[in-house]
């Protein structure tokens, strides 16, 4: 039984890979491979976020700080070290150590808190940065900071951001899948159930959600340059968009808080329905609007997400028939003689 | 014996209340003590301050004479002291086996088979693989026995082993716990159960508004005048009217009843 | 400069009055119902522009104005709560309802543009251009009015916490939800309640920002609900007079720091907000600690 399960999950992903390295061969359209790429980043963006939100129960309304400070650092990079042509790719670890860089503070100082009271800091942080990247100079004020370009014959020109995009993507579920194997994992659930129980036990819950919030803010960053590069610019608003952060919870949220692949669902679902309609409706409001309704209706009333309420439907239609709950185990032995002066068995 | 565990003239005030007023009690190594009280005499919060989870305002706690006063709990657990809640605390989104490891995370190598093997010695084994949060309450207790003991505690502490669980699981807990203690582990145990508490200890502390004012074995204790004026005098709906004749006739007994709603007339 | 100062402390008095109504009401909201509104700011802003609607098209004073937009922005905020925020229970109850009403402020927002654009708008009137000369000082019309309408305002629902039987009930509420319960208190209509008494003070605030910011388009809540947090929380949460004492201390600095620099002066909020959460999270009125998440 367990080797079947093991060989086909096995299996699927193998499929995933395929399909997802076939993708832009497949359609080699660049109007769908757009839609891939924007995909790709998201998952990396919205498993990132699982990392630490899902994982220590800590929601961060913060992330789009590592995002658009990973494109502003790509971007300043770019154009005061004057670096063109293909070189600038090599600036995408430089991104990453950005944003883990900027999480270590970040993190020091929200971490402290109670989770509700994270929220409301992240919030107010990511709203610092934007206001930053608005009023300094070397930012670019209201202009922002533009990509050089990149002289890739149009036709395939999206794919090679694709296959960043994926690269990262995939990277972050392994990374995802190993934390949550390891004791640095369990320890973080453990934070997200009873952080103060957890405390008593030996576990050290600074160190350890900082290190997963470094985690995620390296990702972000590094996703926030190749969304940099691939849109050749980035302003204030859309570096540091409030609705990034909603965007991404919603997607954890309607996938699965706090499990693997529920980010890259929720991800594949909602990225390129936000694309599509912002593409046929100019009005953007709309999509904002709808995101909404959407992020109130999954918490209303898909609280945990189509993954683990998906696996509880098959589950049932499984074992339907079956008795639920396994036999309770072995009852407790009965004590020889009774323990002393207790007068009398009752 | 050495007193493995100490505290020494402890004090604790949450705003105008004082809730220990000079508690100090002595646990010897190697044996089962018990913590006795009525209600409101500050015996969690005096497992608060052992443990680190308060911070006393005066006083120490000598853990084999090394003061172990305020530091917190993660420090207290490290020095080898563990505890369970009066309300159980498990990791409900945890398996019971990720319960397990969680109080060994800091060790090197696999815990899993000492993990699994403590979940045998209570019983739950069968559980391992199943969320934490589906247990029933009395499973929750044992398991935050298991995994208080997988670390390997010079002393544990628990508060109400036997609080609102039925018969049979109590005799169950009572026995794992004179098992262990057979072996060495030296237990401080808060209960409201007296059938548990005199059967179980060898020494019995009796803590009243605050301060420690008995301890002895638990034959002398049912008899402590000290101990009657405690119980007695902080609830009246114990008082038992043999228990006023004896007095009359010189000599007293106690029979604190357990709380458990039923009538015991002249038991 | 000594002239610009003193005129920046008068208006931070008197904005300080007038974001003291909402920040009342936000914390109030808290108070009783543990939750984060983070859709008070763009709430504002709605009552804003219900207020430029009425003033536009039917040609109705600002002020008289309230008498309907004071309802209406009550029946919306019980409508979310009704919606929205009822359904929410359990432990990790907090951080949900900030997530919803970040949700519910996004929406908002949205309808906000599709009815009215993008484009800045202000409210008018002949008060709101027009000052008076004291002491000095042209102080508008508008923020006096708007100052002392807000006083009246916080002393009338001072006197509806302490001296009528439902504001008994609210505060029984805001101590202890369930003994609340046990003594026969409707929790859930006292909590609708109350969000609709937290957001109706929006209505107010909306006019008098409408009338004094220089202009105001959807995207003006996000600034409005930075300031508030960091008001309400600064004031301690659930206290409504820190909540006063915080609005006019900050709207002063910022007045102050306006004069060195407009771009900036909104910093002080960020700043004021973060220091306060790591240094003294239950604020420096809070008389109630936040309750177990």
């Amino acid at each position: 039984m367990i080797g079947k399960d093991l060989l086909a999950k096995a299996g699927g992903l193998v499929l995933l890979a395929v399909a997802a390295i076939a993708f832009p061969y497949v359609f080699p359209n660049p109007l769908v491979t757009n839609y891939g790429v924007y995909a790709m980043i998201f998952v990396a963006v919205a498993s990132a976020w699982n990392i630490f939100s899902g994982y220590s129960g800590y929601i961060s309304l913060g992330n789009a700080v590592f995002f658009g400070s990973g494109a502003y650092a790509a971007g300043i990079a770019c154009r005061d070290w004057k670096i063109q042509g293909d070189a600038i790719f090599a600036l995408l670890p430089l991104a990453a150590a950005v944003g883990g860089a900027i999480a270590v503070p970040f993190g020091l100082i929200a971490l402290r808190v109670r989770r509700h009271t994270f929220i409301v800091i992240t919030i107010a942080v990511f709203f610092i940065f934007q206001l930053m990247a608005y009023n300094f100079a070397f930012t670019g004020g209201s202009t922002g900071v533009a990509a050089p370009f990149i002289t890739w014959p149009a036709q395939t020109y999206n794919n090679p951001f694709y296959f960043m995009a994926l690269a990262t993507a995939a990277g972050t579920i392994a990374v995802s899948w190993l934390i949550r194997r390891s004791r640095f994992g369990l320890r973080l659930r453990a934070i997200r159930d009873d952080e103060d129980r957890a405390r008593g036990l030996g576990v050290k819950p600074m160190r350890v959600k900082l290190s997963a919030f470094v985690i995620s803010g390296a990702i972000t960053g590094l996703a926030g340059a190749i969304w940099f590069y691939y849109l050749t610019q980035v302003q204030p608003p859309s570096g540091f968009d409030p609705l990034f952060d909603l965007t991404v919870v919603l997607m954890a949220f309607l996938g699965g808080f706090g499990t693997i692949s529920g980010p890259v669902l929720g991800a594949l679902i909602i990225e390129p329905g936000q694309l599509w309609l912002t593409a046929h409706y100019t009005n953007g409001y709309l999509a904002q609007i709808l995101l909404g309704a959407l992020f109130l209706v999954v918490v209303l009333f898909l609280p945990r997400g189509i993954i683990p309420t998906g696996g509880e439907l098959i589950t049932r239609l499984r074992t339907r028939g079956r008795p639920a709950v396994l036999p309770p185990a072995a009852a407790p032995r009965r004590e020889q003689g009774t323990p002393a002066g207790s007068g009398g068995a009752r | 014996m050495t007193a493995l565990l100490r505290t020494a003239a402890v004090r604790k005030a949450y705003g105008g209340v004082q809730a220990l007023a000079g508690a100090s009690i002595e646990v010897e190594e190697g044996t089962i003590a018990g913590l006795i009280g009525p209600n409101g005499s500050g015996k969690t919060t005096l497992f608060n301050v052992i443990t680190g989870y308060e911070r006393a305002d005066s006083g120490q706690v000598f853990l084999r004479d090394k003061p172990i006063t305020n530091k917190g709990p993660d420090k207290v657990f490290a020095a080898g002291i563990g505890r369970t809640f009066q309300l159980t605390r498990i990791f409900a989104r945890l398996t019971v086996l990720e319960n397990m490891l969680v109080a060994t995370q800091h060790r090197k190598g696999s815990q899993r088979r000492r993990a699994l093997e403590l979940l045998e010695f209570v019983g739950i084994e069968g559980h391992a693989g199943l969320l934490a949060g589906s247990l029933s309450y009395g499973q929750r207790k044992l398991l935050e026995l298991a995994y208080v003991l997988v670390a390997d505690p010079a002393v544990v502490l628990l508060d109400e082993p036997a609080g609102g669980v039925n018969p049979t699981l109590v005799n169950h807990i009572a026995a794992r716990i004179r098992e262990l203690n057979a072996a060495g582990r030296t237990f401080l145990i808060v209960e409201h159960n007296m059938e548990f508490v005199m059967g179980l200890c060898a020494t019995v502390s009796v803590l009243e508004s605050g301060a420690c004012v008995a301890s002895g074995p638990p034959g002398i204790i049912r008899t402590d005048k000290r101990v009657l004026d405690a119980y007695l005098g902080a609830d009246l709906d114990d008082a038992d009217p043999a228990a006023d004749e004896d007095a009359a006739a010189g000599t007293v007994t106690i029979d604190v009843k357990e709380n458990d709603g039923d009538d015991h007339p002249g038991e | 400069m000594a002239r610009q100062i003193y005129e920046a402390i008068a208006d931070g008095i008197l904005v300080g009055g007038v974001y003291a109504l909402m920040a009342v009401g936000l914390t109030l909201i808290f108070g009783v119902l543990d939750i984060i509104n983070i859709a008070q700011g763009v709430l504002v802003i709605l009552g804003a522009y219900l207020s430029y609607s009425l003033s536009t098209r039917a040609h109705i004073d600002l002020f008289v104005g309230l008498l309907i937009t004071i309802p209406a922005m009550f029946v919306i905020g019980t409508a979310v709560h009704w919606l929205f925020i009822r359904r929410l229970r359990g432990g990790e109850r907090t951080s949900m309802t900030l997530l919803v009403t970040y949700a519910v402020a996004l929406i908002i927002e949205g309808i906000l543009y599709a009815v009215y654009g993008p484009n800045y708008v202000e409210l008018n009137a002949s008060y709101v251009t027009s000052s008076v000369h004291l002491l000095g000082f042209y102080l508008p019309y508008i923020y006096i009015y708007g100052f002392i309408l807000a006083v009246v305002l916080v002393v009338a629902l001072y006197l509806l916490l302490y001296r009528s039987r439902f504001g008994r009930s609210v505060r029984a509420t805001m101590q202890d939800e369930t003994s609340a319960r046990l003594v026969g208190i409707d929790v859930n209509r006292v909590s609708a309640l109350t969000f609709g008494i937290g957001v109706a003070v929006t209505a107010v605030g909306g006019m008098v920002y409408g009338a004094t910011s220089g202009g105001f388009n959807p995207n003006s809540g996000y600034d409005l609900i930075s300031r508030l947090l960091a008001i309400i929380i600064l004031g301690g949460l659930g206290s409504i007079g820190g909540a006063l004492a915080a609005s006019v201390f900050m709207l002063t600095l910022e007045s102050l720091v306006d004069i060195w620099s407009p771009n900036w002066a909104i910093v002080v909020f960020y700043a004021a907000l973060v220091l306060v959460l790591v240094i003294r999270p239950t604020g420096f009125l809070g008389r109630k600690a936040v309750r177990a998440q």
